[in-house]
């Protein structure tokens, strides 16, 4: 492999991490590591410039007022926006996931997002909470996906875009499709620890930062992974 | 007090116990729930018919409180008999039937959820408000923590007038809320969650911290001088003037002694001294079970209940070094059903000793520790935990229903 060490930005903690969401930082350290390839994590608060040239981005999800402080401040920062049209890998998780779009919704006011990913987000009726699962985009080749979404959001996807995943349980962006995915940025309702549950999504991002066909990567012992992805899709299984 | 009941409020609690002795006696729990819901339908005014003339202290925060509503009484009964909701309903219901239970108490000290200060505030007209800390918890069914100090300093502005406030001067969001009453007693009670309050909560700029002073870059906003606190060395509290007082205390952790120098500095509001209230404290060995040590087959269990991220972390502080741990995780619908906020806790530090995990979401735990790199165990219930670790003393950390199943399986131990 061509690098052995990868830098891993994880933007603006201290606006955007609810539940778990320091959670997909680790499990690509951890899987990483797996393989011998050492993880440099580097989180990024709102009043620091984010850097340019890492090999991945993450952000987070959270609340109204900081989603908007948030957007505001990564477009005034720009370095995202230049890090996507490289080609660097993004994964983004709810309000983070709202925010790459062209327009999102806080505080009952349409804000601009950075325009990232071909998609509008708006409020939904009422809050999507539970467990979500689907069928992951077969372009992708990440398998079903299993997670869980706390969000009052609906999204809306362009043509430029492709969804994440078709829900099978679960609301997502709009009862039918779940997160959204252009070039090697994603983004997903799945809150916190997304990759958790999702290895092959992980191991997906890995590869794009690496720039390795993910089937190349030494295999990692799934076993527990597996064994959680089955009681969840279990879980919703109807009786 | 009962005395003075219109004859209503004396049906309503005559029927409360009633209901509550039915709960009990079909098993239903203690009754405190039920029996208060059955007097509040006869008389709506009943909580605060009931608290009418009495001294009151509400206790709320996310962790904590029920250990410093028992340390409270034990201190208030060195002056009179207390009314307390031990059986931690920390609804009305649940304090309506406290109150109605103990009809001579002079004194009650109710812990209260964070989401109804401002109902028994108006209801019960509490001498004293005790306000813990405010951390994540339960996401998925509760309001974000910030909403709440909001909340909490709106209703603080309109109701807390005579009240005064004990409040933890090491958490930003109590410090906000707190700081628009008058009379605020500061404690430096500690902050072992700080990924909530990394921003200011009055103006949304960053918070330097130093040590354990903190302030708003922006607005000014700053840890208030605390007159009471732990003491760095030993275990004691110091007082407002400056004096020691040896603590003793059979629970463990540095949470609890911030705990109990809470409870000193809302009994010396009630005219107890600090000296004597302390000793008092000493003789609380476990709370609703909570810390308890049971023993089976030459295993000697301590019970250590943590319910969100800051109480798995404090757990993980008043653990003993190197015997075995059982964790034991469950995600029913009181726990919240997401257990992404086990990825807020860091299980590094159970790395090279013998850990045993269980409980309905033992899986996701599972997953979580492999991720930390620490070694484990799945067994399928506590028996079977206690069945993999080798006689001599062990430690054992659940969350809420995961740790009333294990309180279960001892006979409900208290
Ligand atoms: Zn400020």
């Amino acid at each position: 492999m061509s690098i052995s060490t990868l830098r891993i930005v994880w933007l603006y903690p201290d606006l955007l991490s609810t539940y778990g969401d320091r959670g997909n930082l680790l499990v690509l350290a951890h899987r990483a590591r797996a393989r011998g390839i050492e993880v440099e994590p580097m989180q990024v608060r709102s009043d620091q410039h984010i850097p340019h040239g890492a090999d991945m981005y993450l952000i987070g999800g959270g609340e109204d007022g900081p989603q908007a402080v948030a957007a505001e401040r990564l477009l005034d920062d720009g370095a995202l926006v230049k890090a996507a049209d490289a080609g660097r890998p993004i994964l983004a998780i709810c309000a983070g996931y709202q925010l790459l779009g062209e327009s999102f919704y806080a505080n009952g006011r349409c804000y601009p997002g950075l325009g990232i990913l071909d998609l509008r987000s708006d409020r939904g009726e009422s809050r999507a909470v539970g467990e979500i699962a689907g069928e992951g985009s077969a372009a992708l080749d990440i398998g079903p996906i299993t997670g869980f979404e706390n969000h009052g959001g609906r999204t809306h996807l362009g043509e430029a875009v492709q969804p994440l995943a078709h829900v099978s349980a679960g609301i997502g962006n709009d009862g039918v499709t779940e997160g959204a995915w252009a070039g090697h940025v994603v983004g997903t309702y799945m809150h916190g620890p997304a990759l958790a549950r999702n290895p092959r999504l992980a191991d997906l991002l890995l590869s794009w930062a690496m720039g390795i066909d993910p089937r190349t990567m030494p295999q990692v012992d799934d076993a527990w992974p597996e064994r959680l992805r089955a009681e969840r899709f279990v879980a919703l299984a109807p009786e | 007090m009962s005395a003075n009941l219109t004859p209503r409020a004396k049906f309503a609690t005559a029927l409360l116990r009633t209901a509550a002795v039915l709960s009990r006696a079909t098993g239903r729990g203690d009754g405190s729930v039920i029996g208060g819901r059955v007097g509040l339908i006869v008389e709506p005014r009943l909580l605060e018919l009931l608290a009418d003339g009495r001294h009151v202290v509400l206790i709320s925060g996310t962790n904590g409180k029920t250990t410093t509503t028992r340390f409270t009484t034990a201190a208030l009964e060195a002056i009179g008999k207390v009314a307390t909701n031990s059986f931690g309903a920390n609804m009305p219901t649940g304090h309506t039937t406290a109150l109605a239970k103990s009809p001579k108490a002079t004194y009650a000290a109710l812990e209260c959820d964070e989401h109804y200060l401002g109902q028994l505030l108006d209801a019960a007209h509490p001498k004293v408000v005790a306000l813990l800390n405010l951390s994540r918890d339960q996401l998925d069914r509760a309001m974000e923590v910030t909403a709440l100090a909001q909340k909490w300093r709106q209703t603080l502005e309109m109701s807390a007038g005579q009240t005064t406030v004990v409040a933890n001067a090491d958490d930003p969001l109590i410090v906000w809320a707190a700081s628009v009453c008058e009379r605020v007693v500061w404690v430096a009670a500690g902050q072992s969650w700080t990924a909530d309050s990394a921003i200011c909560p009055n103006c949304g700029s960053h918070l330097d911290r130093f040590g354990e002073f903190w302030r708003c870059t922006n607005c000014g906003l700053n840890r208030p001088s605390p007159q009471w606190s732990v003491a760095q060395a030993g275990e004691a509290v110091v007082g407002p003037d400056g004096r020691r007082y040896d603590l003793n205390l059979q629970l463990p952790g540095r949470v609890n002694r911030a705990n109990a120098a809470t409870a000193l500095a809302i009994a010396s509001l009630f005219g107890v001294e600090p000296a004597q209230a302390a000793p008092k404290l000493s003789e609380v060995t476990s709370v609703a079970g909570r810390y308890a040590k049971v023993e089976r087959d030459g295993r000697h269990l301590r019970l250590l209940l943590a319910k969100n991220p800051a109480g798995w972390l404090e757990s993980f502080d008043m653990i003993e070094k190197t015997p075995p741990v059982v964790l034991s995780l469950n995600a029913r619908e009181v726990d919240g059903f997401d257990t992404s906020w086990i990825y807020d806790v860091d299980f590094t530090s159970l790395a090279g000793r013998k850990v045993v995990v269980t409980g309905d979401r033992r899986t996701d735990l599972a997953v979580r520790l492999e991720v930390d790199r620490v070694d484990y165990i799945v067994v399928d219930d506590i028996r079977a935990a206690i069945a993999a670790v080798a006689p001599g003393p062990v430690e054992v950390v659940a969350n809420y229903t995961a740790f009333q199943d294990i309180r279960a399986e001892f006979n409900r131990v208290n």
